[in-house]
């Protein structure tokens, strides 16, 4: 006898666990695969998921097998023209007919890689592993201006159209029987008496009336009153504000070459996926800047070229009045990131040190400065560095190359161990 | 059998149902008693290709402990099914009892009859009757002990932490295959005693192994004699060396080699009978479908269905086709099992030659008696046929490293047929394929050094990836390990240590 059993329906994730040990495992390797990845494949597509290679030596199993050489004698099928005692000249390696070792990758030379599909949440876990949001705690409390609005019960006040009618008209239905129920008891009881063919003139006369007034008084109880009147409820919760805004900040004068926004953008790119993991809306802002700062797209923010010099402090005001005038701070999440080579005019320095340190860092949940230069620092690195020591949501980083801005981008928001 | 009842055609598919199945399974188990294959229960489990994948990387274990490298595999498996590059099996069917058989939901009604005939008779069949089974494994109690296994680890992994097991785990699967008994039968016992003994070995096993370190000296000495040498006469089983003599080792550890070293154990029969087994189940499924045309149970689209699979099955390259990896189980098994039942049946003069105690005899006492007492090497031993090596044109290649030219050392005719035959089984000899390495002594008055022996098969030297091995031993033995080579003479030609400070 022969039973059939469907196991389709049984779970498909059997190997999931295997599956994480072996993720486990490499950790290493495969952290170092994604920040590879972070700094080399095109930045559209840094959302998808990732093929991650390791190399094979890395995950060999190695048992004791038979090396190349000695004397083999093996026999294959299909001969075509040999005869006993002919002589052919050795094969190349990785021929047909050295079948004894089919697997040269393992030998450790060929320097074969690994590579699997990790999917994106699998990708962004390991990109943005033991970092965090800072300051996101204590502000949270302060901050919580964002209710939402629950059911909770019923009232007996509201506005009409609150008004439940399923409960309103059991109130009526029970109003109705309390008040009117001894009365209806004793006009029955009438009615009993009035039946009865010997009953008295005077008796009878007297049983009339109070039918009457019976009836009278029972119609008199109003079918539905205020009193029975039941509103749904609702309560305002406070939540979490969900939603970000982050303010993207360029500087496009003519010594930020396409090399150096590449950088940028990349480096905009990685705090924008952060963001998404905390908040579920964010708005993107971008301000770019030479003497004068406008807000633009995307495209034009990345890939228009402009010239001329350098006044910072234009995109600082700028990014203020648009805080002012679109995201009030109670209700938004703000983050602010500025990339630029370093270069502004020496006496705007210190403006944009003072309108920071004044106006936007008391709004905002962090900014951060990136410069990316390989000179040596000028004015504005300098006083940011001082504007660094005074508050906490303010860093900065110098990025050099591609390669710095994952390292970097951990610096800036690596958790901070309490 | 009867027209009237004969004629009436089975379900045809493509789709199937399960009542489908149950019909088709019905017929194949009438002519599958007609042929006398005597089987377990089947259990037959519908499973999706993901489930599939599943099966595929726990390595025939349907209840397999958890490790990185059967996540590896999965991953591998994942990778190329999803780009095409590899179809996944029709089916997979477990050594138990019952016989569970895992079939895809993706097979057509004419796939799903046929991998019926295929896993649920004939590997059945064969894991029942073929003698290395029947003295290696034990097909009732294996489900239960995987699952033992499973738990056990799962526990072990609990107590101890997960890098602790995987590490040993790392190290006990390196030496996997030098954990099978050849030459004793195990004996078979219950989930329930297996428990019980394992708390009973636990402390006996330590009590022994103390017994040998024992570090107090002896009140009442002996008379030394230093040329005994421990143990007494080299030791293969690496594995159970280890777990009965290593000195550090904790007793879950200890319980965790032996784990290792059972499962080696119950699929070393499985290695050792690749082209019989898949031969046999092979020779049955063509055999039973073509009993089913015949009876008038299916039709001929049906039939052409199972043919072209069956054709792909047993597709043998030539060694110069850009497709040959060796030498296709299937393709030899399959032609082998057939051309014994011709010998039977037609035997040719050369035949009666050859063979003149099977030609001529009953075709299916022959095949049974083949496949129940044979196992790859002697199978081929005893019935490769020279109109077999002649249809295959076996040819034979010399490849000795200190000679410039590989020579053709025989092809497939009268004075080749014998050194071919003697050839192709020595190449399905286990103990010609994996390195011979045995236990040879152990330091026990010393340093504790543990030094292993290997004893080359023609010249043939070690895979440079020993010393990675030898580290895993060491992290087994916990003292110094050293491998030696020994060339033809006996003498020991090179050694391999492992340092300390390398191995970790």
């Amino acid at each position: 006898m022969s039973h059939f059993i469907d196991r389709r329906l049984n779970g498909k994730n059997k190997s999931a666990v295997n599956r994480q040990r072996f993720m486990r495992r490499h950790t290493k390797q495969i952290k170092q695969a994604v920040s590879g990845a972070v700094s080399n494949r095109s930045i559209q597509d840094l959302q998808s998921s990732e093929s991650i290679s390791i190399p094979t030596k890395d995950l060999t199993e190695p048992v004791f097998q038979q090396g190349q050489g000695g004397v083999h004698d093996r026999v294959h099928p299909g001969n075509d023209n040999f005869i006993a005692g002919d002589k052919i000249s050795r094969p190349q390696q990785g021929e047909g007919q050295g079948s004894g070792d089919g697997q040269a990758s393992d030998s450790g030379e060929g320097e074969d890689n690994f590579i699997f599909q990790i999917s994106n949440d699998e990708y962004l876990d390991l990109i943005f592993e033991d970092l965090a949001l800072p300051n996101l705690e204590q502000k949270q409390q302060a901050k919580l201006t964002q209710t939402k609005t629950y059911r909770a019960g019923y009232t007996s006040d509201g506005v009409a159209s609150n008004i439940n009618l399923v409960r309103s008209l059991q109130n009526s239905l029970l109003r109705r029987t309390a008040l009117a129920a001894s009365k209806k008891r004793r006009l029955k009881e009438v009615e009993q008496a009035l039946a009865d063919e010997n009953l008295a003139q005077d008796r009878r006369q007297a049983l009339q009336l109070e039918l009457e007034n019976l009836k009278s008084r029972i119609k008199k109880v109003p079918f539905i009153d205020t009193f029975d009147l039941k509103f749904n409820n609702f309560v305002q919760k406070p939540v979490p504000n969900s939603q970000a805004v982050m303010f993207c900040i360029m500087d496009v004068s003519g010594s930020m070459d396409q090399a150096t926004k590449e950088i940028a953008k990349r480096f905009f790119l990685l705090l924008y996926l952060f963001l998404t993991r905390s908040y579920k809306e964010i708005d993107v802002v971008f301000i770019r800047h030479h003497t004068q700062a406008t807000e633009v797209d995307e495209q034009t923010f990345f890939y228009s070229q402009e010239t001329g010099g350098t006044i910072v402090s234009s995109a600082i005001k700028l990014m203020d009045q648009i805080i002012q005038d679109r995201y009030p701070s109670n209700q938004w999440n703000i983050y602010a990131a500025q990339a630029s080579d370093g270069d502004n005019w020496a006496e705007d320095s210190p403006i944009c040190s003072k309108i920071l340190d004044e106006n936007v860092l008391s709004l905002i949940r962090y900014f951060t400065y990136i410069e990316i230069t390989h000179r040596p620092h000028q004015t504005l690195w300098r006083e940011y560095e001082q504007l660094a020591q005074k508050h906490e949501h303010f860093a900065l980083q110098n990025i050099r190359n591609v390669a710095d801005i994952y390292p970097v981008f951990r610096e800036l928001f690596k958790k901070e161990v309490a | 059998m009867t027209a009237a009842k004969g004629k009436q055609l089975l379900p045809q598919g493509p789709d199937w149902t399960f009542e489908h199945l149950q019909a088709y399974d019905d017929e194949i188990k009438r002519i599958a008693k007609h042929y006398r294959l005597d089987t377990y229960t089947n259990q037959i489990e519908v499973i999706t290709a993901e489930q599939m994948m599943d099966a595929y990387s726990s390595v025939g274990m349907p209840i397999g402990y958890n490790h990185w490298s059967f996540g590896k595999k999965f991953i591998q498996t994942e990778q190329t099914y999803k780009r095409g590059q590899m179809g996944l099996a029709y089916e997979i069917v477990i050594n138990s009892d019952p016989c569970i058989a895992y079939l895809m939901e993706e097979n057509t009604l004419p796939m799903q009859a046929l991998v019926i005939a295929h896993a649920c008779y004939g590997h059945n069949s064969f894991f029942k009757n073929n003698y290395l089974f029947k003295a290696w494994t034990d097909a009732s109690s294996i489900i239960d002990y995987f699952l033992f296994a499973k738990n056990y680890i799962a526990k072990c992994e609990e107590t101890y932490g997960i890098s602790e097991v995987e590490d040993l785990l790392d190290s006990c699967h390196a030496l996997m295959n030098y954990g099978v008994d050849r030459y004793q039968r195990p004996q078979a016992i219950s989930l329930s005693e297996e428990i019980q003994r394992q708390k009973e070995r636990k402390e006996y096993l330590q009590s022994q192994v103390n017994e040998l370190w024992r570090t107090i000296p002896n009140h009442h000495p002996t008379p030394q004699n230093d040329s005994e040498r421990f143990p007494s006469e080299p030791q293969e089983n690496l594995l159970y060396f280890i777990e009965k003599n290593a000195p550090l080792l904790e007793p879950w550890q200890r319980e965790i080699v032996r784990i290792v070293r059972k499962i080696s154990q119950y699929f070393y029969p499985q290695k050792q009978t690749q082209v019989m087994n898949e031969g046999w189940a092979t020779f049955w499924h063509y055999t039973i479908m073509q009993h089913l045309f015949d009876d008038g149970k299916v039709s001929d689209s049906f039939m052409l269905e199972i043919l072209h699979n069956h054709t792909n099955v047993v597709a043998q390259p030539a060694y110069n086709s850009p497709y040959y990896s060796g030498i296709n189980p299937y393709a030899l098994g399959f032609a082998m099992f057939t051309d014994i039942r011709r010998i039977c049946e037609q035997p040719t003069e050369e035949d009666k030659y050859w063979f003149p105690d099977i030609a001529g005899s009953n075709w299916l006492d022959t095949l049974h008696f083949a496949m129940e007492n044979f196992k790859d090497e002697s199978f081929i031993g005893q019935f490769l046929s020279p109109k077999l090596m002649r249809d295959f044109k076996f040819f034979s290649v010399l490849d000795d490293d200190s000679q410039k030219h590989l020579t053709i050392s025989a092809i497939h005719n009268e004075t080749g047929y014998r050194h071919i035959r003697e050839r192709l089984s020595q190449q399905y000899n286990l103990s010609n394929i994996e390195p011979n390495i045995q236990v040879y002594s152990v330091d026990l008055k010393g340093d504790r050094s543990l030094v292993l022996q290997y004893v080359p098969h023609q010249h043939t030297p070690l895979h440079k990836n020993k010393s990675e091995v030898l580290k895993h031993l060491h992290r087994l033995w916990g003292f110094n390990v050293r491998l030696d080579e020994l060339n033809s003479a006996g003498k020991v030609a090179s050694s391999t240590c492992v340092p300390i400070a390398s191995a970790s």
